[in-house]
């Protein structure tokens, strides 16, 4: 299996400029920062919940809390898979309690692991609102669930991949869509 | 990845799977600090502990990991089971797995029974002790708390004292320092200690302080009292003064060493309790990783074993 790139939809300066909009947008929607915390889905929902962290400081000069949550023990597909995901760091080293938690991830599709994620985080607190924050939402939802902040719509057919690649783990910032094609 | 079906002894498993193991406890261990200590994993998954052999530690280490992670438990005590009734091992467990179950936990007098029962079922069978043979869980958790100690598992001196000769813990401990790349040396009396022990790549000394001389751990066995029938050594007291680890004995080894027990202990025997309960030893802590690395354990042999891979 190889992936083939079809199109770059994204380059590193949409990716800032996507982010630091919707930074904005979670400025204007809680009223300001003082409540809010952000959680990165593991793994790139970490370095982007880092990233808006910056800019957010940038904005109203507060730098608000950033974890990461790990979201394998909360897979509601784990006994249909074949490979094992390895079990990640969960690292939130302060209380959501009552807190406005911005969970961030890179892309939003079925909806599944933003659904454990949920449960993951009603296990460790019990913030007063949950938002989500995705750098792509390209369909397919099989849940009830939504983006508060997306920072590309891409419309895609199931058969098509969508890759999210930031500088801290893939060592380029960029937001391609291909497809797995067999050797 | 983890490929296997079962886990009867360290000796069948590669380095990368004990290190798998200890990375996966790591993050387990997080979940036994928060409030709410259960997670959905294993949710509709059942496990049975099968324990032909008293033990409190073990089973209960066990039957909490596989709550934590949601699985559901039934426990059989063999006094008040069919056994009593006649029924041969296999019988019961083929019975018990006809209900269902997805993993047997199986502790027993006579060495190689997990492994026979595991090439006779299709569920996963987990050796909890058996016989002389090995006890892999609880030489996977001693790993994994000096990994959590020293940040590291090889380069270290681990020297391991009491009963050898007897002791399961003893040999799966063996075979995982040695697969790391750590280096072992094993004192006791010498009644106490099996002939070609040195043909599992350890020394061999019957001098306490020539063994914890330069030791990162020492690891004290439990005399097995039950076990010692036949008068393998004078006396207690004896024992104590030639092989008991106490503070005397201490004061000679590495500031850092730290010292470890499998438990329960015989105090006042093989270790005092002054230096079981000062702050070198480990051996409270040991029990709390013993249900990190049974998590661990449960999630890589339960987790995620399908026919197709949907993402």
């Amino acid at each position: 299996m190889y992936f083939q790139e079809k199109a770059k939809i994204m380059d590193k300066e949409a990716i800032k400029r996507a982010l630091r909009r919707i930074a904005h947008e979670i400025v204007e929607r809680n009223k300001g920062i003082g409540n809010v915390v952000l959680i990165g889905i593991r793994r790139r929902g970490v370095p982007l919940a880092q990233r808006l962290q910056k800019i957010l400081k940038e904005i109203e000069g507060v730098e608000v809390p950033v974890g990461s949550l790990d979201i394998t023990l909360y897979r509601d597909d784990l006994n249909l898979r074949l490979d094992q995901p390895q079990v990640g760091k969960t690292d939130i080293n302060f209380s959501i309690e009552n807190k406005d938690v911005v969970l961030v991830d890179d892309v939003l599709y079925t909806g599944r692991t933003v659904r454990s994620a949920l449960d993951a985080l009603m296990d460790i607190g019990r913030p007063k609102t949950v938002q989500l924050a995705v750098l792509i939402d390209r369909g397919h939802r099989e849940l009830p669930i939504r983006a508060d902040y997306v920072g590309k719509n891409v419309p895609t057919s199931r058969k098509e991949q969508i890759e999210v690649r930031l500088e801290e783990i893939d060592g380029v910032d960029e937001v391609v869509i291909g497809e797995w094609k067999e050797d | 990845m983890w490929k296997k079906k079962d886990l009867i002894g360290i000796e069948e498993l590669s380095k990368e799977e004990i290190e798998l193991i200890v990375e996966t406890a790591v993050n387990m261990k997080d979940i036994l600090k928060r409030p709410i200590k259960k997670v959905p994993t294993l949710r509709g998954r059942t496990i049975c502990t099968l324990f032909y052999e008293p033990s409190t530690r073990t089973r209960s280490s066990f039957e909490l990991a596989a709550k934590y992670l949601s699985a559901d438990t039934i426990s059989i005590a063999t006094s008040t089971s069919s056994v009593q009734k006649g029924e041969t091992l296999l019988d019961t467990v083929k019975t018990l797995e006809a209900m269902g179950i997805d993993l047997f936990i199986i502790r027993h007098s006579a060495s190689g029974v997990p492994s026979f029962i595991a090439k006779n079922v299709r569920a996963g069978v987990i050796n909890a002790g058996d016989g002389m043979h090995e006890h892999p869980t609880q030489a996977l958790l001693d790993v994994f708390s000096v990994y959590e100690k020293k940040g590291r598992l090889d380069g270290l001196k681990i020297a391991i004292i009491g009963d050898i000769f007897h002791s399961r813990v003893a040999r799966s401990n063996i075979y995982a320092w040695n697969k790391l790349g750590s280096e072992v040396i094993v004192c006791g009396p010498p009644t106490l200690i099996p002939p070609y022990i040195e043909s599992l790549n350890v020394k061999v000394t019957y001098n306490l302080d020539e063994a914890i001389e330069d030791a990162d751990v020492i690891y004290v066995l439990r005399l097995q009292l039950e076990r010692q029938k036949k008068g393998l050594f004078p006396t207690l007291r004896e024992y104590h003064m030639l092989y008991g680890v106490n503070s005397e004995r201490i004061e000679k080894a590495k500031k850092d060493v730290l010292v470890m027990h499998p438990g329960p202990m015989n105090r006042g025997v093989e270790i005092s309790s002054e230096v079981a309960d000062s702050l070198i030893s480990v051996i409270n802590e040991q029990v709390t990783n013993g249900v990190a690395v049974r998590m661990a354990l449960l999630y890589l042999m339960l987790g995620g074993k399908g026919d197709e891979d949907t993402v």
